[in-house]
């Protein structure tokens, strides 16, 4: 669906993207995180052939962007940063203009695309209201129908949930799931970990414009060989677990072992109570942290 | 493509504002001529304005005339000014980019919106003058319609209806310049008002360096040059020598300038 292969675009002297391999899979859903500044949003908008590469090759569904991206990008929904729309037009007036200014949007199915875009979005009562008068959530929903009315194979989506009501996220999030589980390709570009961690099977972190981790969400959360417990006498345990001890913070400690049943036995055995013990998985969060350096919107940590 | 931005031009309300405003200024000098029947002596103030009160189908060239030097290039300029920045700045351009829908086509489209808007005012203009003019001023029927012409014998009522057209044209074409120039500049910048700004700053030094006797040497090449020779299409026989250098001319800036819009916009990296 997406490949990109040495992915390279230099402003000037500053460089955005420093060679980027990206792979996305059909049916995939793919997250695509990273500090700000760090080169996702210029590494998507050559996705969509808006900025074009200093160096390297893009492909979307098959046909190298910018070169061909008449014959495939119709057959893709985005989201680039922010939604934008002509303010003094209503939403059917804004998807109409937007389905008729390229190919692959018949004009005879164009109400009823956008009628199921608007209802999908939950938008479908909106009415003529230019969309100035629109709040920040339904200019986002807004968005989204627009990506979605061609029914597209890949979703490419900047920050899919920004300006979103916790409603409002659950009804996006859902409606992602059916969509991917429909067969949509997700590409979803956020620095909203708990979000990519709800809606993402697959993860690529970028780096000051390098993909320095490309692996499934199952795997970089994989069990890191600790046991994390809580009991209400950690003094005891400290005492009895004497090496195994990683680390201790109040009555919640991590414990190196490789098997988790005969520690439980263990200290059980010796009267210890525990009221939690579970297999010790980085967050999400954790990973990218370790990932990645320093956020490119400070400056001086360079 | 085309249709989708024809569409845009005809819905934006601005449009029309624009297109009522470049109105007011003619049919205000028309009533005030009127009421006042203090017609500028010939050879001075706007053209044409000492003929019309005797005959009011003078009045649409009198009216080009008006709006010629300012209103109608600036309002080219907006205009032409927003067709790429505009989308810039609203944040539309990227969706069209990525919709894909092609950045010549786009660009051509958005070429063949300013055209239609540049005709509309013009024929605009020239329909309000007709009727505030014949309504204000009559059809000059006690010396037979003949209108007088700016040098050489009158014109038949027909021949000025004639003439009038072609001065429309004429005009429309020149205005093509200053489209051409905003066009460029909208596709350089995302802000349309330093793109429509841009454009006029070009007319505003060109119109002054037409006053400049120093710049003898570049008159003959400034873009502004040979916009009122329109009048010449209302001398009996008409004076075609400036009415084709001015199109010569504007031709190559449009070509020049349109050449570099095109390589500019399809080269360009969208970051709005």
């Amino acid at each position: 669906m997406i490949r990109t292969r040495g992915l390279v675009k230099r402003y000037g002297g500053v460089t955005a993207v420093a060679g980027i391999d990206l792979d996305v899979e059909s049916g995939d859903s793919y997250g695509f995180l990273g500090p700000n500044g760090s080169g996702k949003t210029t590494t998507v908008r050559m996705l969509l052939g808006l900025v074009l590469p200093t160096a390297g090759t893009v492909e979307v569904l098959g046909a190298p962007i910018p070169k061909r991206a008449r014959q495939v990008l119709h057959r893709v929904g985005a989201l680039v940063e922010s939604p934008a729309a002509y303010g003094h037009l209503g939403a059917r007036a804004n998807l109409s203009l937007l389905d008729a200014a390229g190919p692959g949007g018949s004009r005879r199915t164009r109400r009823a695309r956008i009628d199921e875009a608007l209802e999908q979005v939950g938008l479908a009562e909106v009415g003529r209201r230019p969309v100035r008068a629109y709040s920040l959530g339904m200019r986002q929903r807004l968005g989204l129908a627009a990506a979605l009315i061609r029914r597209p194979e890949l979703l490419i989506l900047d920050e899919p949930t920004n300006g979103l009501d916790p409603r409002g996220i659950q009804e996006i999030r859902a409606l992602l799931l059916a969509l991917n589980a429909a067969g949509t390709t997700l590409f979803l570009s956020s620095h909203l970990l708990a979000e990519v961690e709800q809606l993402c099977r697959r993860v690529g972190v970028v780096d000051r414009g390098r993909l320095v981790l490309q692996d499934t969400l199952a795997a970089l959360r994989a069990p890191t060989g600790a046991v994390v417990l809580r009991t209400p006498d950690p003094e005891w345990a400290v005492g009895l677990l004497d090496g195994e001890l990683a680390e201790r913070s109040g009555d919640r400690l991590v414990v190196r072992t490789d098997d988790p049943a005969a520690l439980n036995a263990r200290l059980v055995g010796q009267g210890i109570r525990i009221t939690e013990l579970a297999a010790q998985r980085r967050t999400l969060e954790e990973v990218v942290l370790d990932a990645t350096t320093t956020s490119a919107d400070r400056p001086e940590a360079s | 493509m085309i249709g989708v931005e024809l569409r845009k031009l005809v819905r934006r309300p601005r449009t029309w504002v624009v297109i009522g405003l470049l109105n007011a200024l003619p049919t205000l000098v028309a009533v005030l001529l009127a009421v006042t029947d203090l017609a500028p002596r010939p050879g001075t103030g706007p053209a044409f304005l000492s003929a019309v009160l005797s005959n009011g189908v003078l009045f649409p060239a009198a009216a080009l005339a008006i709006v010629l030097p300012l209103f109608l290039p600036v309002s080219v300029a907006i205009v032409a000014g927003d067709a790429v920045a505009g989308e810039a700045q609203a944040g539309t351009l990227r969706y069209l980019i990525a919709r894909p829908a092609g950045r010549t086509r786009l660009l051509v489209a958005k070429l063949v919106a300013v055209l239609v808007f540049v005709a509309l005012a013009v024929v605009v203009v020239t329909v309000t003058a007709y009727f505030v003019g014949t309504a204000l001023f009559g059809t000059g029927s006690l010396d037979g319609g003949a209108v007088g012409a700016v040098s050489g014998v009158p014109l038949s009522p027909r021949q000025a209806v004639w003439r009038t057209v072609l001065a429309m044209a004429y005009v429309a074409f020149s205005m093509l310049g200053v489209a051409a120039v905003a066009l460029f500049l909208s596709t350089v910048t995302d802000s349309p008002l330093a793109a429509a700004m841009g454009a006029l700053a070009v007319l505003v030094a060109s119109s002054l360096l037409l006053t400049l006797e120093a710049a003898g040497a570049l008159q003959p090449y400034l873009p502004t040059r040979y916009w009122l020779a329109f009048v010449d299409l209302f001398r009996q026989p008409i004076l075609w020598r400036d009415l084709v250098r001015g199109i010569g001319l504007q031709a190559v800036y449009v070509a020049v300038l349109l050449a570099a819009t095109w390589a500019n916009f399809t080269t360009k990296d969208i970051t709005s």
